[in-house]
């Protein structure tokens, strides 16, 4: 598995300069642009919190889980079907366990490239309230994955790259609109907030706003961290299947 | 015949890449009716000339009329009346094999119907009718090569341009290209194709010129070309040994001439049986010996001292 | 619109004809999949309204304009919205798009051997883009309207205003493309579009930046398109509208011009 994962890091080599640019610019400017710009007319925050405050561990959980959707869409679809590194793959005496674990890992990696350089970007200006702000690395590794797993099942069963643009527009943007990054699920309609409550993304976000703000989250921790956790384990079971299908003939 | 004059007429024609020259001076004749080839090895500048004819790239100096026209002015107008084929397929993807001809006519603004009509006809002549709904995607290479040349055949053009038709094609799909063609060609379409394949160019070409390095060559008909830069009958003869040329100085005076290959030796001679019996009276023997008529490939051989294919 | 801003390109008859075998050949195209994308494309910017007029609009409250009118955020966002959803229709088709029938499915090196000239190639794919963003326009106007967001007939004028962005965002989009060497750039032009989303007076006005930037955002095309928009369908147009559609006319113009340029330059070589 670390063959693979080392694999996947030299071709991420190539290509960083890009992606750091969107790592770490695109969150300074949100930050920037919507929460000190939008901020300046929240009065009085939320629930006490400056509204940048509290918009930026939403916003780390959101930029997780986009660059975890990202990366088991595209390239899973381009790996089977385009370059056929996978094909590759499965011809050395690498397992398939190797094949998708090695892959994972490395998304989960770029994911948590992006809460890090968040992290830095919301550190000036005095948005992590505590050092439990840590502790976000190990919840984004899990939304990480949570995300990716389920992902690399359907990425790897649709046919056509029409699919993954309609997951995006279905579930990646929906949830990271609704699912309490910008504004409280509280204050949506009844209907609306249990979808949003059953997104992974909101687990996410209210993991890593109780540790940003040191203060208590609104559900369980455990109940969170075994809900996303059913996502992974569920996810992999399924991405493995679909994986063996095409892989071992 | 009242009507001799040439469709394309390409006087001192030039193409220029920066410091690059692809076509050096060339001087090119294409009749009404004729199949007319271009011959050589890659890079000898064959595909920068089509393009030039094609209207899709501006000649460097020169001269060049296409059904009397200016390809610099007239460009739309001339294209109208060219098919292309051009060497890599660059059908649809995202269209079936008919709308790949329907839509590709419009672009001539043909009607609708008058597109749908000549779809259809089209789909027949290069056997293709079966997979009208299909994608374009699963089609074999030789599949695409036919919907290609259908695709080029769609605004009914009096010059079809075909840059390598058969390349990278297995041997039944390229014999079904070339029997296409070949039908095409009866038809009184008049067709101007590049290759690297001297068999193709003696199966369809009527007249042909050899291209080397951005220049002609030589130009006449596949039989003349022939006659005047090859003998009647080749001898192919494989040593085993460490270098063929060890065995070239004991083959002197046999035949009018000799090629060391890097695998054999040609012996170039009117009679071949002669000449074999000849070898075998000097005490030589050849691991195998083939005897065959001379082909275009010995003309470039000769013309150039290299092979066309590597 | 476009042929009297381009007289002189246009050369002889017969390209408008031709420009439409190319849009055509997009319609064509459209299958399956691809039409569920199409037609959800509609729903993001109205989902963005939801959550950022309405969500966020909710801690906001109202928003005094620089004019002096009062309105609730969520009347103040959704001409913004409306002005990106028509900058990103227009770019995806003829950026990302437009790149990939060019570079990848080499699509244009057949046409190009029709007497279909690069020009007309360029203008075909932005009728096209403008074909489909103009339905996305027209569709949010109704929510707006719906949502009482603005008038009936600000949203009539606010339409070929809306089509209008659309047009500037999408010849620039295909200029852009022709400078493009490979699906990495695409990144940047991502990260640029993300930038004039944020920063635009989208989702505060503009007067809040601080001077320096607020000079910078002020030539951005999206800030031209979103004061033109916001104007309209608040009812607060001044002289400066004149000014935005001035601005975006040009955009068409120049951007047509340099990609069909370009086109002739990388495909007729």
């Amino acid at each position: 598995m670390t063959a693979v994962f080392e694999f996947w890091l030299v071709t991420y080599k190539r290509v960083w300069r890009g992606s750091a640019l969107s790592t770490f610019v695109l969150p300074l400017l949100t930050v920037l642009g919507f929460g000190l710009g939008v901020g300046d007319y929240v009065d009085g925050g939320v629930g006490g919190v400056p509204y940048l405050d509290w918009i930026v561990p939403g916003l780390i959980a959101s930029t997780v889980m986009q660059v975890a959707m990202f990366e088991s869409t595209w390239p899973v679809l381009s790996n089977f079907n385009w370059v056929r590194t996978y094909e590759g793959q499965a011809a050395t005496p690498v397992r398939l366990d190797d094949i998708l674990g090695g892959n994972l890992a490395y998304v989960v990696f770029r994911a948590l490239t992006g809460a890090v350089a968040f992290l830095l970007v919301a550190l000036p200006f005095g948005a992590l309230h505590s050092w439990w702000a840590l502790t976000v690395l190990p919840v984004s590794l899990l939304l990480a994955f949570a995300f990716a797993a389920p992902v690399f099942a359907y990425s790897s069963s649709v046919t056509s790259d029409s699919y993954l643009a309609l997951l995006f527009r279905f579930a990646v943007i929906p949830m990271s609109l609704f699912a309490g990054v910008f504004f409280p699920v509280e204050s949506l309609p009844v209907g609306l907030r249990w979808l949003a409550y059953a997104s992974p993304l909101w687990h996410g976000v209210d993991l890593s706003r109780a540790a940003t703000l040191g203060a208590p989250p609104e559900w369980s921790i455990p109940g969170h961290l075994l809900y996303l956790a059913l996502w992974a384990a569920g996810g992999y079971a399924i991405a493995r299947v679909r994986f063996k299908k095409r892989l071992v003939i | 015949m009242a009507n001799t004059q040439p469709l394309i007429q390409a006087r001192g024609l030039v193409k220029r890449f920066g410091d690059f020259t692809a076509v050096d001076g060339i001087d090119v004749d294409v009749r009404p009716g004729e199949a007319f080839g271009f011959l050589g090895p890659n890079g000898a500048g064959k595909s920068s000339t089509m393009r030039m004819i094609g209207c899709v790239s501006p000649p460097t100096g020169g001269t060049l009329r296409i059904l009397g026209k200016d390809p610099t002015r007239d460009g739309p107008a001339i294209r109208a009346r060219l098919g292309v084929c051009p060497q890599l397929d660059n059908l649809d993807p995202e269209l079936t094999v008919q709308e790949n001809l329907t839509t590709y006519a419009r672009y001539f603004g043909i009607p609708r119907r008058v597109a749908r009509e000549r779809a259809a006809e089209l789909l027949d002549f290069v056997q293709l009718a079966e997979r009208a709904g299909s994608k374009v995607e699963p089609l074999s290479g030789g599949m695409k090569r036919r919907l290609t040349i259908a695709r080029a055949l769609v605004n009914e053009p009096d010059i079809v341009l075909l840059d390598e038709p058969t390349t990278g094609l297995d041997p039944q799909a390229r014999h079904l290209v070339w029997e296409r063609l070949f039908r095409l060609k009866q038809q009184g379409v008049t067709l101007v194709l590049t290759t690297h394949y001297m068999d193709e160019a003696e199966q369809l070409c009527d007249r042909l010129v050899v291209m080397d390095g951005g220049r002609i060559v030589a130009e006449g008909s596949p039989r003349e070309l022939i006659e005047r830069h090859s003998t009647r009958e080749v001898v192919e003869l494989r040593f085993v040994a460490e270098s063929q040329e060890d065995f070239a100085g004991k083959l002197g005076g046999l035949g009018e001439r000799l090629e060391v290959l890097p695998d054999r030796i040609l012996l170039y001679v009117g009679a071949g049986d002669t000449a074999v019996a000849d070898v075998h009276a000097r005490g030589l023997a050849p691991a195998s010996v083939l005897v065959r008529r001379s082909s275009l490939e010995d003309v470039f051989l000769h013309l150039t001292g290299r092979t066309l294919v590597d | 619109m476009v042929a009297l801003v381009l007289p002189r390109l246009v050369s002889f008859e017969g390209a408008g004809r031709r420009s439409a075998s190319v849009a055509e050949r997009n319609v064509a195209a459209l299958k399956s999949a691809y039409w569920i994308v199409l037609i959800s494309g509609f729903f993001e910017p109205l989902l963005y309204l939801l959550s950022i007029g309405v969500g966020v609009g909710g801690l906001v409250g109202d928003l005094t304009l620089p004019s002096g009118q009062v309105v609730e955020y969520a009347a103040f966002v959704a001409p913004a919205m409306l002005a990106s959803a028509a900058m990103s229709g227009a770019l995806s088709e003829t950026t990302f798009n437009f790149f990939g029938k060019m570079k990848f499915m080499k699509l244009y090196d057949g046409v190009l051997a029709t007497p279909v000239q690069p020009f007309e190639i360029a203008l075909g794919e932005l009728a096209w883009a403008m074909v489909r963003g103009s339905l996305y326009s027209a569709a949010f106007l109704v929510v707006m309207f719906a949502l009482d967001l603005t008038t009936g007939p600000r949203a009539l004028v606010a339409f070929p205003a809306a089509v209008l962005v659309g047009f500037a965002f999408g010849a620039l989009g295909m200029a852009l493309s022709t400078f493009m060497r490979g699906w990495q750039d695409f990144d940047l032009v991502g990260s640029a579009q993300f930038a004039l989303f944020l920063f635009s007076g989208t989702f505060v006005p503009a007067e809040s930046y601080p001077s320096v930037l607020r000079w910078v955002i002020e030539v951005t095309p999206l800030y031209r398109a979103v004061d033109l928009l916001r104007g309209i369908s608040t009812g607060t147009l001044g002289a400066s509208g004149w000014l935005d559609v001035a601005y975006l006319l040009a955009a068409v113009a120049i951007g047509l011009m340099i990609a069909s340029r370009r086109m002739a330059k990388l495909l007729c070589k």
